[in-house]
């Protein structure tokens, strides 16, 4: 009996959910909310399924599926997960139906919505499973267009011209990201015949033959791309006018999700197939790293819009990970993913309390705003908490996460002389994460409650509902993340092991 | 003698003077027959065109034709443009007032015309296929007279095209001057080892050939014409002329260049590769700044004009796939985009500002959806059609060591990104004041959806057939 699909099934639920939605009469919106529900939790089911059936110990992709849809060019659909991609997928089948749940409020064009949102997750989805470039970069380049669409769509006053600099901004990155995938699938072509976008096979007999100087080119390609969508310091820019303009939901998945897809490219493909590049560059990324730190740190607590300060915190964030991942040591690397899911968690629950927050006061400006404590205890706890996890609380997830970057940071020979000293510099980040979020608990939640605020109503069971995982996760990750590395662990293992092999055959 | 290369020519043909002398004798009143025959002949074509595809290669008619696998899907392209064409006119001549039984002919034998350039195996068939194809073109332009703007761009074109005309004769003349040959074959055997007395002759006129076809193809610097003529051109008409007289001017080249100067390419390489690069940067550049749907397909048809080329100088192998997809890949989303504008341009007259379409969406998602897809083709987003177009032409062109044309390239597509989106922008996210709607018009949806299947459907199928090997 042939094995179940899980990745696949995973992967093409929310695209037919999509197309179902598209066949539905627009008038019954409570009838496309429940299919675009249900479909998302089609995935998020299977989620625990794939869990069950990864073993841990194992490095290298795992569960893989394979068609081949192209042989003319070598092109084929390989989807799989390893310990690098496993939670970022599983983060994706959670974060949706969350995002799905928070979108109960849309009323407008509520089938367009609903259909580019379950489109959005498959692509999504697929740029994590995706171990064929070809794929990855069809999944990569098309989150574009139904993120584009909701901002633009659904978005706030400035949506248009945050839409379109959205899409011109990624683009303009990823464009040159395809000139080496063509230029990667010309130089497999003597050794294959038809040439392979495969990335085992271009991991293990592609990559060694290429000298340092194509590699140095290709990182910077594929890197401009990844850059971009994390966004590192200084191709930040978009990033703000898209997180504010966005719908609730557009915000969220973009601060949880599509930003992950910028750091995990670094990983899957810049570290996988340019090793020595990798390391030659490490410094530099490193550096632009504690910038970002730095930067949006201080330009968060500059902000007076609660929606701008969570999005500039999402640029100090992306930081950290991305010097966890420029120590290219194990630990570093680890910390680094497990970060992404944190800063998912976290941000993507800000960005959800904000929503919260706008729906009920129409205002995110926190000079209106003011002593909420009194009248929505519990919206003010969960804000603590999500606050404090964003903040890196000991005892929440966000403090794992960060610390050990740090530490990783510290002990990096890649970043050589340069790491201890960048190390400082990031931990000064650390405390100035503490300044913003404090900032903010205290001029949304403390002080004299302005009148018209008196009766806002509570969190509901809806929101509350939706919250309720990701606290329980922040709380569990902080006490407890262990199962989480150890998933990584074997991957993280032979990523770094490749990485200073090819430090070695350099010398 | 073997006719094979030319049965979609004969049958487009006889069909279209069929339908001219059925015109004449027909009854005053509605010309919805007309549109059933052209449409009927243009299958027959395509059936025509299907039962030689394992044809060939073969020349034919005193080795002035040739079938083989290009001209085979340079006549499917020519035709799909055309059948789209014809589902575009039926209403809109109705509702314009335009309603006359020879449009059908002069469209069928332009696309005869087409067809024949695309089996052309001699420079005097390529003159021959240009003007057959050029001279419906221009009455076509002309055809919503007494509307100024259209008598305008018949004018501008007719002229301009009569001067790349004497462009071309000129050229073969000198080609015929030095070396006494015509045929394609025989000139790149000549070239092989050329007579040095004739040699600049031949260059001469092999330039002047680069000349008028860049000027059909609507390349830069020869592309002045464009913008006019399919601003004042029936909106079906422009549609037809940006789809398939785009194939047959690349067909041109093709066997031009590919064929009777290949032995020179090291000559016209430069030259050609200059043109591509000014192509795709002045035809991505001014369409930043329209205002208006057609002006802006315009200036996106010279842009594109500047990608095909790339499909003339990349490696062979990759190149002429690439190319074929191309065309395909680009007449789908363009006509495509023209069907859902002659939708919109109801029997109260043209208006294509971004203005005139703003809110669309609102109250025609699936036209909305539909005009999304074309543009997103026409940038270049996976998974439509257009990605693997230009997939496969950038690779072509980095194989062929084309390395600044590949950058130009991926740098003008971003530019482009932002055009193409400003019509997404105005029909989902504009606010219209006061709302257009697009006309119901059956005929045009069935191309919109055709279109729109094929521009979600072409890179998968074709790469799940094998691809294609020229």
């Amino acid at each position: 009996m042939p094995e179940f699909s899980i990745l696949t099934v995973m992967l093409t639920a929310p695209l037919a959910g999509a197309l179902l939605i598209l066949g539905l009469p627009r008038e019954r919106t409570g009838a496309i909310r429940w299919t675009a529900l249900g479909f998302s939790l089609i995935s998020l089911g299977l989620a625990p399924w794939a869990l069950a059936r990864f073993d841990l110990s194992r490095p290298g992709p795992q569960l893989v599926e394979r068609w081949t849809w192209a042989p003319a060019i070598g092109a084929s659909c390989v989807v799989g997960v390893d310990g690098i991609s496993l939670w970022l997928v599983l983060l994706t089948t959670l974060i949706f139906p969350l995002a799905l749940a928070a979108s109960w409020t849309i009323e407008e064009r509520v089938k367009e919505y609903m259909a580019l949102m379950l489109a959005l997750e498959t692509a999504v989805l697929g740029v994590f499973l995706a171990l064929d470039l070809l794929l990855f970069y069809i999944f990569w380049e098309f989150t574009l267009v139904p993120m584009t669409l909701l901002i633009g769509i659904w978005g706030g006053p400035r949506r248009v011209y945050a839409a379109v600099k959205f899409f011109l901004y990624t683009m303009a990155g990823s464009v040159f990201m395809l000139v080496a995938i063509v230029a990667l699938w010309l130089l497999s072509r003597p050794l294959t015949g038809t040439g392979t976008f495969d990335l085992q096979w271009m991991a293990a007999q592609l990559s060694p033959l290429l000298s340092l100087e194509v590699q140095r080119w290709l990182f910077l390609a594929f890197g401009l791309a990844f850059a971009i969508k994390v966004p590192m310091w200084p191709f930040h820019s978009w990033l703000p006018d898209a997180h504010v303009e966005a719908p609730t939901a557009g915000s969220v998945i973009l601060a949880a999700l599509l930003l992950k897809m910028g750091a995990y490219g670094f990983v899957r493909w810049n570290f996988a197939l340019f090793p020595d590049a990798a390391r030659d560059f490490a410094l530099p990324i490193a550096i632009l790293a504690v910038v970002a730190i730095l930067y949006g740190a201080l330009a968060s607590y500059a902000q007076e819009d609660f929606k701008r300060l969570v999005a500039f915190s999402s640029v100090s964030h992306m930081g950290f990970v991305m010097l966890g991942l420029s120590a290219l040591n194990s630990l570093g690397i680890q910390a680094a993913l497990l970060q992404m899911v944190n800063h998912g968690l976290s941000t993507g629950g800000l960005f959800l309390l904000v929503g919260m927050l706008y729906d009920r006061t129409h205002t995110r400006d926190f000079r209106e705003l003011g002593g909420l404590w009194k009248t929505l205890p519990l919206y003010g706890g969960v804000l603590m908490v999500v606050g404090f996890s964003s903040m890196g609380l000991p005892g929440l997830n966000g403090f794992v996460g960060e610390f050990l970057i740090l530490l990783g940071a510290f002990g990096s020979t890649a970043l050589g002389t340069a790491a201890r000293g960048l190390t400082a510099l990031a931990a000064f980040g650390v405390a100035l994460a503490a300044v913003y979020i404090l900032t903010m608990i205290l001029r949304v939640l403390h002080g004299p409650l302005p009148e018209r605020w008196r009766g806002l109503p509570d969190l509901t069971r809806r929101e509350l509902a939706i919250m309720a995982p990701i606290l329980v996760l922040i709380v569990f990750i902080g006490l407890y993340p262990q199962p989480f590395f150890a998933a990584m662990q074997a991957s993280v293992q032979q990523t770094v092991a490749a990485l200073s092999e090819a430090a070695l055959s350099m010398r | 003698m073997v006719w094979t290369p030319l049965w979609p020519t004969i049958v487009l043909t006889a069909g279209a003077l069929g339908l001219l002398l059925l015109e004449a004798f027909r009854r005053p009143g509605s010309a919805q027959g007309m549109a059933w025959g052209a449409l009927g002949i243009t299958g027959l074509g395509l059936g025509a065109t299907l039962a030689l595809a394992g044809e060939g290669p073969v020349e034919g008619f005193y080795r002035m034709v040739v079938w083989d696998r290009l001209a085979f899907w340079f006549s499917l392209a020519v035709l799909l443009g055309t059948g789209m064409a014809i589902l575009l006119s039926r209403h809109y001549l109705v509702d314009h007032g335009l309603e006359r039984g020879e449009y059908y002919a002069f469209l069928l034998l332009a696309s005869a015309g087409m067809l024949l350039m695309a089996v052309a195996g001699d420079l005097l068939i390529v003159f021959l296929a240009l003007e057959w194809l050029s001279f419906p073109l221009y009455v076509l332009t002309g055809f919503a007279r007494p509307r100024v703007e259209s008598e305008e761009a018949a004018l501008k074109y007719f002229l301009l095209g009569a001067f790349a005309s004497a462009f071309l004769v000129f050229g073969i003349a000198l080609i015929f001057a030095g070396t006494g040959l015509t045929n394609l074959r025989d000139l790149a055997e000549w070239l092989e080892r050329p007579d040095p007395a004739a040699r600049t002759l031949v260059w001469m006129g092999g330039a002047l050939l680069l000349v008028a076809l860049g000027f059909k193809a609507a390349a830069v610097p020869f592309h002045l014409w464009t913008p006019d003529v399919y601003e004042g051109a029936p909106t079906p008409v422009t549609g037809f002329m940006a789809a398939a007289t785009k194939t047959a001017a690349v067909a041109a080249l093709a066997r031009v260049l590919l064929t009777g100067l290949a032995p020179a390419t090291a000559l016209w390489a430069g030259p050609l590769a200059l043109m591509a690069a000014a192509t795709m940067l002045v035809g991505n550049g001014v369409a930043l700044v329209q205002s208006d749907f057609k002006r802006m397909m315009a200036y996106s048809s010279i842009a594109h004009a500047g990608y095909l080329l790339l499909g003339l100088l990349g490696e062979p192998s990759l190149a002429l796939p690439g190319l074929v997809f191309y065309l395909l890949a680009y007449a789908f989303a363009t006509l495509g985009a023209f069907a859902v504008a002659v939708s919109m341009a109801g029997p109260e007259g043209e208006d294509h500002s971004f203005e005139a379409y703003a809110g669309v969406a609102r109250r025609a998602p699936g036209m909305g959806a539909a005009m999304a897809v074309f543009m997103l083709s026409l940038i270049g987003v996976p998974p439509t059609a257009g990605f693997f177009a230009k997939l496969l032409l950038f690779a072509a062109a980095w194989e062929a060591g084309w390395t600044a044309l590949v950058l130009i390239g991926v740098i003008t597509t971003v530019i482009s990104a932002y055009f193409y989106l400003r019509v997404v922008v105005a029909m989902w996210m504009g606010r219209p004041e006061p709302l257009r709607l697009p006309v119901r018009y059956p005929w045009v949806r069935a191309s919109v959806v055709i279109s729109g299947m094929g521009t979600l459907l072409l890179g998968f199928l074709w790469f799940l057939l094998g691809g294609v090997t020229l």
